[in-house]
This record gives C-alpha cells, structure tokens and sequence, in this order.
C-alpha cells in the first residue's frame, strides 16, 4: 500500500502531466498550422476574401 | 442607435474569423498571465492549507479533483451553448469553439477520474465503484471521446458541424445527472459541499484555497479554449486555400 503522500503527488504529478501536454500539444499545432498557411502564401495562393495586399 | 443595436452588432462582428484572431490574439496574453498568477497562488494556499483531522494530507487533492469536476462539466455546457449557435444562428465560430473545446474537456474528465480514483483509494478503500456519480462522469468521458471521434471520421468540417451539434446537445442531458447523482442516487461519493441552497460545508481554511483553484482552472480552460480556436481557424483555412488552389489547377 502506498503511502498518503505518494496518493497525494501522484495526483498533482498526473495533473501537470495532463495539462503540460494538452498546452504543448496546443502550441505545436499552432505552430504547424501558421508554417503550412506560410508555404501557401509563399507559393502565392490567396484567400478569395483577403482583400489584395491586406494583412489579414 | 440603441444600445442592443450596438451590444448585437459588436457581438455578430466576433463572428468574422479575421477579426476574432485578432481580438483573441489581444486578449490572450492577459489571460495568459492571469492563469499562471491564480494556479500559483492556488498551488500554495493548498499546500499551506491544513490538513483535515481525518483524511490527514490526502485532502490536497481535492484542490485540484474538485475543479477538474466543475471544469468537466462547465467545458460540455461551452459546447451545448456553442452547438445552439450552430445550429440556431449558424455561427461561424460556433462550430470551432464546440469542436476544440472537446480534447480540453476531454481532459479535465480524466483528470477528475484519475485523481477522484487516486483520493478514493487511501479513503474508501478501492479505486473504482459503478455508483451513480462515477459512472455519470464516466459517461461524460466517453461522449467526449465520441463527439472527437465523430470529428475525425468526416474530412470537412462543416458536414461535421450540425451532426455534432445536435449529438452535444442530446449529450447535454447527462450534466444535471452528474449534478444531481449524488441526491437522486445512495452513492458512495459524498454529497455536494460547496454549491449547495444553504452555503458550503466547507471551512474557510479549505474553501478559500479550493474557489482560487476553480478560479485558475477555468482561467486555463479560457486559455487554452482561445489558443485552439485560433488553431482551428487557421486549420479551416489552410484546407480553403488548398482547395482553392487545387481548383485553380484543375480549370488552367
């Protein structure tokens, strides 16, 4: 049987776990997506609602 | 112009992709920063909290079960809302903020599982029991679960979004009977001892750490929420341009 403590820091240790890789998970996605939307305007393809030489 | 012509029309223009980016991108920073202050003064008010005359130490993990609980079911109502905007108004964003608020609920469930299970052994005795408040929450994991697998199994987001939202909103059902188990039901998880009519059971010594701690999580459920809405967006768009493109191949 495990002690009370080893219950206690298994929790908050599983918890860190869970939402490090949920925010990391997050961020990497973020960043894939931003380089793919960058090949694509480098390639010159645009949105059809992007009006010509706007920032957005 | 009266001020509901101005609150509504403020409201429907968040509804443009382009300008939500770039008032999330604004606001997310604060956001940010205002979760990691509350999870850190959360963090110590737990582990300077004292410790309960009967559970001794193990009691900190209702610090962070508890929230994890509320968070569970707070990220499926989002989503009920979020799938009566698509299916009522058809919000543009309403579909993206129900689709990606799905892993970050997903989440909060296990962890609300995992370290429900790790405090019920040292204090009942066992990891697991199928009573009702359990199962329920279970349950919740498993629509989750459904509804991302749901998400997967259609390429194009919109065929996914109105099948989606209408399974969210039948799923929606199970929030007031994850609620109210612990009343309707003889369960071996305790009664509700914080949102209750006559005020929480709780001293202030453990509550106090417990209310910033909901405070902190919902502030990174909103964190996280924003970051993969904005994702999402750029996902949608990258698919639109690619086809774009495509098409502009196929017609030369």
């Amino acid at each position: 049987m495990m002690s009370h403590e080893a219950f206690v820091f298994l929790s908050y240790g599983a918890t860190a776990l869970t939402l490090g890789a949920l925010l990391l998970g997050i961020v990497a996605d973020g960043r894939a997506r931003r380089r793919e939307l960058a090949e694509l305007e480098a390639q010159g393809v645009r949105r059809r609602s992007k009006p010509a030489g706007g920032a957005n | 112009m009266s001020d509901t012509t101005i609150s509504q029309g403020w409201f429907t223009s968040l509804a443009n992709p382009t300008r939500f980016l770039a008032l999330s991108g604004r606001v997310l920073p604060y956001l940010a920063t205002a979760a990691v202050l509350s999870l850190v003064v959360g963090l110590y008010m737990s582990f300077a909290a004292p410790e309960d005359y009967q559970q001794g130490m193990t009691v900190r993990i209702m610090f962070i079960h508890v929230p994890a609980a509320w968070l569970a079911m707070m990220c499926y109502s989002v989503m009920a809302i979020a799938s009566i905007g698509t299916l009522v108004w058809r919000h543009p964003l309403a579909d993206v903020a129900a689709k990606t608020a799905l892993p970050i609920g997903a989440a909060f469930t296990f962890l609300s599982l995992l370290t429900g299970s790790l405090w019920g052994r040292p204090m009942w005795g066992t990891w697991w029991v199928w009573d009702a408040r359990l199962t329920s929450v279970f349950v919740l994991f498993l629509m989750y679960l459904g509804l991302m697998a749901l998400h997967k199994a259609m390429d194009d987001p919109a065929r996914a979004a109105r099948p989606a939202a209408v399974l969210t909103l039948v799923g929606f059902i199970n929030i007031p009977i994850i609620k109210f188990s612990v009343e309707w039901w003889n369960t071996l998880h305790q009664p509700a001892s914080v949102i209750r009519l006559d005020g929480p059971t709780i001293h202030p010594t453990m509550l106090y750490p417990l209310l910033v701690m909901a405070v902190a999580y919902t502030l990174i459920f909103f964190t996280l929420h924003l970051m993969a809405m904005r994702n999402e967006i750029l996902r949608r768009r990258v698919q639109t341009m690619r086809r774009q493109a495509a098409q502009a191949i196929g017609g030369a």
